[in-house]
């Protein structure tokens, strides 16, 4: 299932990077006791794939919720766009929403609705569309995440996983948004499946010029669309930079994260001038077998 | 190659850019190239837009020229822009005029942005190619080829399988069939499941058997209470009010007691019991089963029917008549006080009266109806719920399903019950 889309942009140059969208500021963010985020500083600039990582309950998603006003902080501030999302008005805010698009670990699929309506829903929100119309711009959106159309008329359960990440992605761009938030975007996929997800993020990036933010878990796909990593861990962004330079930051969660066997592994296979700028510990031996 | 190139939104980043901008013409022409100056004044790596400005509707001018006439676009050609206008009936009415105009002119150079909504808009109007004589600029004319693409790779979306009248009608019995035969196996299952306990107390779920009674039983009590106490009240009122014509006052003793004691206690409580715990039976089993639950407690070697059918039924079979016990005293307590109100008959003597004219039969027929629908209302709501398919709209019909077939049953139950004590204790 290769979007015929990925050919046409292969020589493409990628979007160049531009002015700041996300802008977190001085975040605080606690439930009861527990401070999730302190002092958190994270920023996006258009046009970047920024990949967020993290041990489990740092705050990776809480963050993304944040971002994207399913939850409110408890103090410090986030702009989108330039605006700060605790000030909007619902006008302005539901304008914003259609700039941003988000693809949900599971898929978050409308469970009864069909393929066809699942990614008709946001068109059919903005007002009436002419049916014809509708049909073309759906069956586009779905071509443009390659998924065959013949699926069109099917129910989400009848999906395989990978099927349904691609009409959620999707119905995320049915408004073509420019912000993408991606949640675990290959968790639960096999590898093939993972892989030409990986290349499917790859080409809309390139032919929508779209700004990426992902929480991921998976080296191999951090590793191969990050232009740069957001690190999390002490309740704040420790660092965000290009997957190199991350990954020789002396810290004990990203000592583990990149530098243990996985980590290794991935980071070798980065093209051979990126890898050239890895810390010596990152390029040791690091073989499939497991030293007991 | 300009920057914008690759960039979904066409911006006109500048006039060098554009090659056909004769813009000497309208107005409205005029304002859009007065934001195009605002744009082109940002730096051009950072095309970035003013922030959530979606002011700028799409615009159409149409002038006349030869061969055709020349249709100059303006403004934002997105979705959300091209929704807002056409909410005010804009552009997209006249822009439908134009279809199938082959001479026409095209000049999209003053678009400020456009999406693959626009775009898509613009094609069908353009009969799925592009006209011979467009101005675009690279933007544009790459999101015309990404539609002119992906249209080519396109097969139609499978057609939703229809079902004829008649079909449906045999889906139907056959479904109808289904759920008869699933209900009597899931009965059966819980009697033999029963007779294993029996044999193997210390086998029995009694944790799950006790919550079950709590939940469906003890928590049931203060609703079941005011539904009881107020059609007590009413029933008592009205009657009264015939037997007052007759001077037959002491007779509402016999009514309320027979009514109540025989057919509205066990009846009313087991219309409750199935909507609040019936219900809640059907919705939490198909949670587990989206979830995988059930899955993961058969690969664990776990029996369904023993951990969650057996202790439902077993807990609604001893909630039930005491729901019913609890029902017949409160709503015989409203109507004895109504009567009081209405007819002057004090409570004392209708507690008095009430054994004598009401034969004791009839308790124990109400209790064992009880018993009964608490059977019937657990075993229809666990069978519906383990029908539950993983999507919401299933748990929706499922949950809806498990309360109007159990309260069906609970009447039909009753009916069969009418019949045969028609002789008992009256």
């Amino acid at each position: 299932m290769t979007a015929p889309l990925s050919a046409a942009v292969r020589d493409r140059p990628p979007p160049v990077i531009a002015e700041t969208v996300i802008e977190v500021r001085d975040l605080t963010k606690r439930y009861g006791t527990n401070v999730v985020h302190e002092h958190l500083d994270f920023d996006v600039r258009r046009g970047e794939i920024v990949s967020i990582v993290g041990g489990s309950g740092s705050g990776k998603t809480t963050l993304v919720r944040q971002i994207l006003g399913l939850e409110q902080p408890t103090s410090g501030s986030i702009f989108v766009f330039g605006e700060d999302t605790s000030m909007i008005d619902p006008h302005a805010a539901r304008l914003m929403r259609s700039r941003v698009g988000m693809l949900f670990q599971q898929g978050a699929l409308f469970s009864s609705l069909s393929v066809f309506d699942n990614v008709a829903q946001p068109l059919r929100e903005l007002g009436r569309v002419p049916r014809a119309l509708l049909h073309d711009i759906v069956l586009l959106k779905l071509e443009m995440v390659g998924l065959p159309c013949k699926h069109a008329s099917k129910m989400p359960a009848a999906l395989s996983g990978g099927m349904i990440k691609r009409v959620g992605i999707a119905r995320a761009l049915a408004l073509e948004p420019e912000l993408l938030f991606l949640d675990e975007p290959t968790a639960g996929l096999d590898p093939q499946s993972s892989e030409e997800f990986v290349e499917l993020i790859a080409t809309l990036h390139r032919a929508l010029g779209l700004t990426v933010v992902m929480v991921t878990h998976d080296l191999e796909t951090m590793a191969a669309l990050s232009t740069r990593v957001a690190v999390m861990a002490d309740r704040k962004v420790l660092v965000a930079a290009p997957i190199e330079e991350a990954a020789g930051v002396e810290h004990p969660f990203i000592r583990e994260f990149f530098l243990g066997r996985r980590g290794r592994r991935a980071l070798q296979a980065l093209p051979p001038e990126r890898r050239a700028k890895l810390p010596p510990a990152a390029l040791v031996s690091a073989s499939a077998e497991v030293p007991l | 190659m300009e920057e914008g190139g690759y960039r979904s939104w066409a911006y006109c980043s500048g006039g060098a850019h554009t090659p056909a901008r004769d813009l000497s013409g309208p107005e409205e022409d005029a304002n859009a190239a007065g934001l195009l100056a605002g744009y082109n004044g940002r730096s051009s790596s950072s095309m970035g837009l003013p922030s959530l400005d979606f002011d700028t509707p799409p615009g159409l001018q149409i002038a006349a020229g030869s061969p055709g006439p020349l249709v100059r676009l303006s403004g934002q050609w997105t979705a959300l822009a091209l929704a807002r206008s056409r909410a005010r009936g804009g552009v997209t009415t006249r822009l439908a005029s134009l279809r199938g105009n082959t001479s026409a002119q095209w000049d999209l150079s003053a678009v400020v942005r456009m999406d693959h909504v626009g775009g898509q808009a613009l094609w069908r109007v353009w009969g799925r190619k592009m006209p011979e004589r467009v101005t675009l600029t690279d933007t544009q004319r790459d999101i015309f080829a990404r539609i002119a693409l992906l249209e080519t790779h396109r097969e139609e979306p499978e057609p939703v399988e229809r079902i004829n009248p008649v079909t449906a009608l045999g889906h139907g019995i056959f479904s109808f069939a289904d759920h008869v035969y699933g209900g009597i196996a899931l009965f059966g299952r819980v009697v033999l499941d029963a007779l294993s306990v029996l044999r193997r107390p210390a086998s029995a779920p009694w944790t799950e058997i006790s919550a079950n009674i709590y939940n469906a039983g003890a928590k049931a009590l203060p609703i079941t209470a005011l539904v009881a106490f107020l059609i007590g009240v009413v029933l008592s009122y009205l009657s009264a009010q015939e037997l007052l014509l007759f001077g037959a006052n002491q007779y509402i003793v016999n009514i309320l007691g027979l009514a109540v004691i025989r057919e509205l206690g066990p009846v009313l409580s087991a219309i409750l019991v199935a909507g609040r715990s019936g219900s809640a039976i059907t919705a939490q089993i198909g949670v587990m089963r989206v979830t995988e639950e059930l899955d993961a407690m058969r690969v664990m070697g776990i029996p369904h029917g023993l951990r969650i059918v057996l202790p439902r039924v077993v807990a609604l079979a001893v909630a039930m008549p005491l729901l019913v016990m609890w029902t017949n005293i409160v709503a015989l307590t409203g109507g004895a006080l109504a009567a009081q109100v209405v007819l002057g008959i004090d409570v004392p003597y209708f507690m008095r009266a009430l054994p004598k004219v009401v034969p004791i039969a009839n308790l124990y027929i109400g209790l064992a109806k009880g018993a009964t629908f608490g059977i019937l209302i657990a075993l229809v709501a666990c069978h519906f719920g383990f029908r539950i398919k993983p999507n919401s709209q299933s748990l929706g019909t499922g949950t809806t399903s498990a309360v109007v077939t159990s309260i069906t049953v609970v009447i039909l139950a009753d009916a069969v019950f009418a019949i045969a004590f028609q002789n008992v204790g009256i």
